[in-house]
This record gives C-alpha cells, sequence and structure tokens, in this order.
C-alpha cells in the first residue's frame, strides 16, 4: 500500500500519445493525417511532391512515397514501393494466396521531439513556430546525422546540392494559403494535413472521430503524422 | 602580481576578444531569432515558387471543362493531376503546352485491379479484358466518366 503510493507519487499519470506533442499556446501547429481506408495506391503524392518540390527524379530520393503491405496467408510479409508508388502498383502475388494487403503512405512525421533536430551539429535542421520540421540549405554542412536518426527514413542527400534535403509539408504553399501539394493532389482525400492548435479543423476531427495511430510510439518522437486504420505490422 | 603573468593575461584577453569577434562575424544576423537556427531561412524557403496552381484557376480560360468535371465523378481529382503542374502554362498557355495523358496505363493507375485498394474508395476494372483495342478516353470522357 505505502509501496503504491510512493510509486504512483513519483511516476506521473500517462499521457496520451496524442498529446506528446507540445503545442504552442497561439498561431497554427501543423500536423497531418492519412486515412490507409481511403488510400488506392495511385502514386500521386509522390509524384506531385517530387516536381513541386524538385526532388531528384532517381528511384532513391523521395520526399514523399507509398508502400505496400501484403500479409500472406503463410504469415510472411511482403512490402513493396516500386519507384515510390508513382508509376502506380501491379499486384504480383496472386489473390489466393494474400490474407490481407493495403497501401501505407508514407512522408516526414513532423515529430514535436524531433531526433534528427536533437542531432544536428550546427543548427541546421529546426521545427518552424508552425511545427514543421526544415533544413536551412544554406547551413546543413552535410554529416549525415540527421539521416542516421530519423527512424522513419524520411531524410536523404541531395545528390547534386550535397545538403541533408526533407519534406517542408510545402512550407512555401502552407504560407500561401494552399494545402501541400500531396495533399491537394490525392483523389479520394485520403490525406489531409491543418492547424492541430484549432478544434474545429478537419484534422482535429479526423484525429478525435478515427482510431488513429502513429509509427512507432515508443520512441517518444512525438509524430503529428495520424493514420487510420493503421496495421501492426507497418513499421 | 608577477610580471610574467601580466604578461599571460594581456594575451589571454586578446585570444578570447580575438574568438568572439570571430563568432559575432561568424554568426548570420538572423540566427536565434525565433531559436537555435538562421531565422531568414524560413523566409527563404516559403518564398520558394508555387507549381500547382490548383483547378480554381483555370476556370478564368476553361470554365466549361471545370463545371463538366465538378459534375461527374471525377470531382475531386485535380485537374493538373491528370495534366502536370501549370504554373507555366497559366501565364503562356500557346508557349508551355500541358500534358494529354491519354494512355490506358494512365487510367489503370488508379482504375486496375489490386487487392489493396479500397473498393468503395475506387470502382476497378479489368484493365486486360475491359475493350483492350480502343484507348479508355474514346468510351469515356476523361472530364466527367
Ligand atoms: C482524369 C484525368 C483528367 C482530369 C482530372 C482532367 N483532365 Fe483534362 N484531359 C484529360 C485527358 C485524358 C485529355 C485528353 C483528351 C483528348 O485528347 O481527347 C484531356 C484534355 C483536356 C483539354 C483539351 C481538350 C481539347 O479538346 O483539346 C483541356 C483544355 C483540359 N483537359 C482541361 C482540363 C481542366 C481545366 C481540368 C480540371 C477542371 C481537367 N482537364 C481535368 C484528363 C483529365
Ligand atoms: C490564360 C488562360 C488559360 C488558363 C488560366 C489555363 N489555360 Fe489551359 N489552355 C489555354 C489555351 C489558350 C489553350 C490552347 C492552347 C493551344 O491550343 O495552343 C489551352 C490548352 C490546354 C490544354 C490542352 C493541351 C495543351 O496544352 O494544349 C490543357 C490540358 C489545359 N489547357 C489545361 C489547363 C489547366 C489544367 C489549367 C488550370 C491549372 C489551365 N489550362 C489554365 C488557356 C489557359
Ligand atoms: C488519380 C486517380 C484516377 C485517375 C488517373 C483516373 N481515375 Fe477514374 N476515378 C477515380 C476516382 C477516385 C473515381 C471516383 C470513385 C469511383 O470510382 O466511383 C473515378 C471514377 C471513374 C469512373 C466511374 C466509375 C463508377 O463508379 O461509375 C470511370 C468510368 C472512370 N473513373 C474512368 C477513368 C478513365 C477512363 C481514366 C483515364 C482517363 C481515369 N478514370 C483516370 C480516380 C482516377
Ligand atoms: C469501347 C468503349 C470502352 C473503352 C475503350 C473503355 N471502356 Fe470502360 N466502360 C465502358 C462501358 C460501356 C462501361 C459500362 C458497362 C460496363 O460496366 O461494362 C464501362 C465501365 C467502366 C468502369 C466501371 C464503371 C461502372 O459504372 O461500373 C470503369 C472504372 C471503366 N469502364 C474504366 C475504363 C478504363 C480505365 C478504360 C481504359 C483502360 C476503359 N474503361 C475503356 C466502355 C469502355
Amino acid at each position: 500500500m505505502a509501496g503504491t503510493l510512493a510509486v504512483s507519487a513519483v511516476l506521473p499519470s500517462f499521457n496520451a500519445v496524442l498529446f506528446a506533442a507540445t503545442k504552442p499556446k497561439k498561431g497554427p501547429w501543423y500536423g497531418i493525417a492519412i486515412d490507409i481506408e481511403k488510400c488506392i495506391g495511385c502514386g500521386s503524392c509522390a509524384k506531385t511532391c517530387k516536381i513541386e518540390n524538385d526532388v531528384p527524379p532517381e528511384p532513391f530520393f523521395f520526399r514523399s512515397w507509398v508502400e505496400q503491405y501484403t500479409i500472406k496467408k503463410d504469415g510472411s510479409i511482403n512490402v513493396v514501393s516500386p519507384n515510390g508508388g508513382i508509376d502506380g502498383f501491379t499486384q504480383k502475388i496472386p489473390d489466393n494466396e494474400i490474407e490481407k494487403t493495403f497501401f501505407v503512405p508514407k512522408m516526414c512525421n513532423h515529430c514535436s521531439k524531433s531526433p534528427c533536430v536533437q542531432v544536428c551539429p550546427v543548427g541546421a535542421t529546426f521545427e518552424s513556430p508552425e511545427g514543421v520540421v526544415l533544413v536551412d540549405e544554406k547551413y546543413c554542412i552535410g554529416c549525415r546525422y540527421c539521416i542516421q536518426a530519423c527512424p522513419y527514413g524520411c531524410r536523404y542527400m541531395h545528390p547534386t546540392k550535397k545538403v541533408v534535403d526533407k519534406c517542408t509539408l510545402c512550407y512555401h504553399r502552407l504560407k500561401k494559403g494552399l494545402n501541400p501539394a500531396c495533399m491537394d493532389n490525392c483523389p479520394t482525400k485520403a490525406r489531409i494535413s491543418g492547424d492541430l492548435n484549432d478544434p474545429d479543423s478537419e484534422i482535429s476531427e479526423f484525429i478525435r472521430k478515427k482510431n488513429v495511430y502513429v509509427l512507432k510510439p515508443h520512441l517518444n518522437t512525438g509524430s503529428k503524422l495520424y493514420y487510420n486504420a493503421l496495421n501492426q505490422e507497418v513499421r | 602580481m608577477p610580471s610574467q603573468l601580466k604578461r599571460l593575461l594581456v594575451l589571454g584577453v586578446i585570444i578570447i576578444s580575438l574568438f568572439l569577434l570571430l563568432k559575432h562575424l561568424a554568426t548570420p544576423v538572423s540566427f536565434g531569432q525565433y531559436g537555435h537556427y538562421r531565422g531568414n531561412s524560413l523566409n527563404e524557403i516559403a518564398a520558394l515558387p508555387v507549381k500547382y496552381v490548383g483547378s480554381k484557376t483555370c476556370v478564368k480560360c476553361h470554365d466549361s471543362i471545370v463545371a463538366l468535371k465538378l459534375e461527374g465523378l471525377h470531382s475531386d481529382i485535380q485537374c493538373e493531376n491528370c495534366h502536370g503542374p501549370a504554373y507555366l502554362h497559366i501565364k503562356t498557355p500557346k508557349k508551355d503546352k500541358l500534358f494529354r495523358p491519354d494512355s490506358r496505363e494512365f487510367c489503370a493507375k488508379c482504375h486496375s485491379f489490386n487487392k489493396a485498394r479500397p473498393e468503395k474508395a475506387v470502382t476497378q476494372q479489368d484493365i486486360k479484358n475491359h475493350h483492350p483495342e480502343k484507348k479508355c478516353i474514346t468510351c469515356h470522357n476523361p472530364h466527367q466518366p
């Protein structure tokens, strides 16, 4: 009894993953929501992202991409992402061997406790006041610590600029009142982004009404990318 | 104080002030404006050009197609998703032509059968056997399928 009391006095009560992000009191605080139940795997997000942001065309460089997960009847898991999904997906595994299959669009989680920001030795990667994780091209020294630190694989070395590049949540569009290119061009509205500080925004409602889940919650990154209907097998 | 210590002290002061001066010169003006980073980089990133200008921009010159599309099942698809970014086209439409995606493969990216595609989200079609000899747009209007 005394032990329990002592422990409960020391340990803080659990915080919901939703509140892992420490929001600012004022101004917008951007988050992302992706509905797996609506994603048709057309790759429009990956394609428009590359064009909008001048991401190199080679299939190793992505700011946003789509993966197809296939859980087979024999229990094995197959994950493919041909050219990030830009050319669409062709089902290679026959229907009768499949237990379950679905698409998972991926991009930067714009974490509020970003491991990538913490490891940067020069202050070239940072969180903007709106909660968007950005890279200062002119200040980056190309040491790649952040590429190593990101648990979601969302950063890459730009082959010609020789600096690290990543999703900016189309900061240049947000600032002009537009949605990110990937969100605008999704044909089924499977992905949205918006202000988590505004209780009436589409994304706040999405998070309240659906069973949302973030990737790798145990790493306590304060991820702000919320998935609806995410399977446990997704890494 | 012994004279050698005085000399060392003077040297120390010179080295430290030189370091502070260099640090001051090497740090960008806007560093630390919002946090441990160069504040001006926010403006630099925000100033990048927009390429996907959005369907509302097309109304001015293609109002009938915009209206037609809004009535059909492709209403949620942006014009530029099919036609490519139009930031140049909207200024010089005669010079900067847009892409005309008339191949069967193009429609198949969204409509071919794949067990992973949620049935409610999109109608799927057996592309190999559904009128294989013709282009999809001979029978379906891409703006109102
Ligand atoms: C599903 C994909 C798709 C979407 C969405 C789409 N288009 Fe098209 N569009 C096409 C295709 C395919 C053609 C080529 C038709 C042809 O060659 O006969 C075309 C042709 C055109 C043409 C040329 C018509 C002509 O007669 O030469 C214009 C102009 C056009 N589209 C404008 C728009 C505008 C504006 C929008 C948005 C309101 C839009 N399109 C949305 C697929 C699309
Ligand atoms: C300033 C007027 C103007 C605006 C704005 C405009 N267009 Fe056009 N568009 C034209 C003209 C004029 C043509 C015919 C060009 C020709 O035949 O040489 C054309 C042709 C096209 C074609 C046929 C292919 C081609 O390039 O010849 C497509 C597709 C098209 N427009 C799509 C769009 C879309 C999508 C938008 C909105 C993002 C848009 N246009 C905005 C004037 C405009
Ligand atoms: C970016 C994805 C995408 C592309 C590309 C696309 N479509 Fe669609 N299409 C959709 C969505 C989403 C719907 C609406 C949901 C549905 O299928 O009922 C739809 C609806 C349709 C329908 C009506 C289905 C029904 O339920 O009656 C037809 C027919 C169609 N599309 C044909 C085409 C053709 C032909 C092309 C190629 C020019 C094309 N689509 C390209 C996404 C796409
Ligand atoms: C020869 C004309 C023709 C061609 C070519 C054609 N279709 Fe169709 N399509 C039809 C007709 C007619 C229907 C409605 C009857 C049916 O379900 O077969 C249809 C139905 C569909 C539907 C389902 C809509 C519904 O109401 O269930 C989709 C999706 C579709 N077509 C997509 C395509 C795509 C994608 C292509 C090109 C790869 C294509 N079609 C080529 C004539 C055509």
